[in-house]
């Protein structure tokens, strides 16, 4: 049995009967964590284990912002640029950011390392600037702690 | 006026979220009594007594909410809104990360009262702590029979699903919300009928916020008529305020509604950041109109005041903007937030929240046409209540009231190709 089966068949027995479809982002978000971004191949099995149309599945993978069709860095940051945190100053660390990764935002660093991000709102305003890296949230940030964790990172 | 809390009750440490603090602090002891000496209809005629209106944002009487109910379709789902991301909110993530067993005993007080069999919490993709905890503290409440078949060995049962959302502002509206949850990408359903009527695969829905089902067990504990005795008569209770932006002490305040917001910005909050005086505020998450500094004097944190002052108490999200602070540019992030959020199935939010952003890009860079002033005030005019969502209105408010209350700002970046204050976004 497939891993993805196996995340169905776990899935199935927590969710209530005849809801099945409920599952296409539950599996979206499996195949994502186990290999860092989903195919149309991922979206098709995901569609044959839960019957959901494949066409449903391919909407949700490409309409949600956080599922990526292709792989990213090591480490992804994401640093929110709205209201709170630009009161605050996320200008400065996303121009900080670019200069420490050497790249764009929404590029990867040539050595694979770091994808940078901006997103939006991260319900973290009452300890902004704010910025998630994988899971992780770190908050009331400034330059040196944005230095200190990427240092941390490999 | 009580000053009863509902929240702040504790100071959070390494363990407040755990199934032992939070019995601790009297929890589960709500649930207790209702399931062993009320029956449905008592649970949610207290919680229409209380006067409790939602908490994300709509202010909708909650026991008006769950009355719409036909309980006798059969199945029916509870959903909770925990898919908080209206920006400067941060108060959901607080319930979940410290007080986990306050939602859940509020969601099965809420299911009990509804009929519902099984509930769901649908929280933002992003949440990691909030995530664990809310799982972890259901582990637990499962193991003490508190979750599940036969709760305290009585007749009712009530299973808790928790599902992620995946990136998607507009989800937290809850029929987009039911929409994701039926694993559909997640375009806001028209209404008629309600989620009440016909909601998660077709059945009677309700969904309500965190916060507000986390004041549920306040209100059976104490009773209705003792939560409607808190805060302001049309729109009572004790609420979380979160301050963010211009401060000295940005953060979480609990309050009861009606309190003043020059307490919460300069008692609570320390006063505007670097002692600079204020100049305006975004007081219910940054869809509510803004308020200049002379509007916010008599405010008080009360739907009907803030409604009087044109503007909304929303989520309760206050957002402090110290003068010197660029406005065009502040908008600009606004815009940009809204055309990027905006599903994409109503033409004039999809087009308008696009068009405003696209405007105010060409602003900032210092290339403004004389056109994209009458432009920005015609545009939102547009979207206003000719949408499927309320995302429309969010979309269209704060660039109505920058515009109306700010507009010199905005005419004199366009004339000069510069802003009037240095471009400032940084107190």
């Amino acid at each position: 049995m497939s891993s993805l089966s196996k995340k169905f068949e776990e899935l199935s027995s927590v969710y209530p009967t005849g809801t099945s479809s409920s599952l296409v982002l539950p599996l979206l978000h499996f195949v994502q964590e186990e290999k860092g971004y989903v195919t149309q191949e991922d979206a098709a099995a995901i569609s044959d284990c839960t019957g959901v149309p494949a066409i449903q599945v391919t909407e949700a993978l490409t309409w949600y912002t956080m599922f990526r069709r292709a792989p990213a860095g090591r480490h992804v940051v994401k640093i929110c640029r709205n209201i709170s945190c630009s009161l605050r100053g996320a200008e400065r660390l996303i121009d900080h950011l670019r200069k420490q990764l050497g790249v764009e935002v929404g590029e990867t660093s040539a050595d694979g390392r770091f994808t940078l991000l901006t997103v939006e709102c991260l319900a973290s305003c009452g300890t902004a600037p704010a910025m998630q890296v994988d899971e992780t949230y770190h908050e009331n940030l400034d330059e040196a702690a944005v230095d200190r964790i990427l240092g941390s990172l490999r | 006026m009580s000053v009863e809390r509902v929240f702040f009750r504790f100071d959070p440490t390494g363990d407040s979220h755990s199934l032992d603090a939070y019995r601790g602090r009297g929890g589960y002891q709500a649930l207790t009594k209702a399931l062993t000496s009320m029956q449905p209809n008592d649970v949610a005629q207290e919680v229409t007594v209380s006067g409790l209106r939602g908490r994300g944002g709509a202010n909708f009487p909650v026991g008006s909410k769950w009355s719409f109910v036909d309980r006798k379709r059969g199945v029916v789902y509870l959903c909770c809104n925990a898919d908080e991301g209206e920006p400067g909110t941060f108060k959901d993530r607080w319930i979940l990360e410290h007080s986990p067993h306050q939602l859940i005993e509020g969601m099965l007080l809420a299911a009990y009262a509804l009929g519902a069999r099984h509930a769901f919490v649908y929280i933002r993709g992003e949440f990691d702590l909030p995530l664990r905890r809310l799982r972890a503290a259901l582990g637990e409440a499962r193991a003490s029979g508190l979750v599940g078949e036969r709760i305290l060995g009585t007749p009712f049962s009530c299973d808790i699903v928790v599902h992620r959302g995946a990136g998607a502002y507009v989800c937290g509206e809850e029929s987009s919300l039911i929409n994701s949850l039926e694993g559909r990408k997640g375009y806001p359903r028209n209404k008629p009928p309600f989620p009440a009527i016909k909601g998660l695969y077709q059945a009677p829905t309700v969904v309500n916020n965190v916060e507000t089902l986390a004041n549920v067990p306040w209100i059976v504990a104490h009773g209705g008529a003792a939560y409607a005795a808190i805060g302001s008569k049309s729109n009572p209770g004790s609420r979380l305020f979160g301050v963010s932006g211009h401060v000295a002490r940005p953060g979480l305040y609990e309050h009861p509604t009606g309190y003043p917001m020059k307490a919460i910005i300069f008692d609570d909050a320390g006063g505007v950041l670097g002692g600079r005086p204020l100049k305006a505020v975004i007081p219910g998450g940054s869809s509510t109109p803004v308020l200049t500094a002379v509007e916010v004097e008599n405010v008080t944190l009360d739907a009907g005041s803030l409604q009087q002052a044109g503007s909304m108490l929303g989520s309760g999200g206050v957002i402090v903007i110290a003068e010197g602070t660029c406005m065009v540019r502040l908008l600009h992030v606004l815009t940009r937030f809204y055309a990027h959020e905006s599903c994409g199935q109503c033409t004039p939010c999809r087009e308008g929240t696009s068009w405003m952003n696209d405007i105010l890009e060409r602003i900032v860079a210092g290339k403004g046409r004389p056109e994209d002033l009458d432009n920005l005030r015609g545009i939102p005019q547009g979207i206003m209540g000719n949408t499927v969502c309320a995302l429309g209105d969010a979309a269209a408010m704060p660039v109505m009231s920058f515009m109306r209350k700010f507009g010199d700002e905005f005419e004199y970046f366009v004339e000069h190709g510069r802003s009037r204050c240095d471009g400032r976004l940084e107190a």
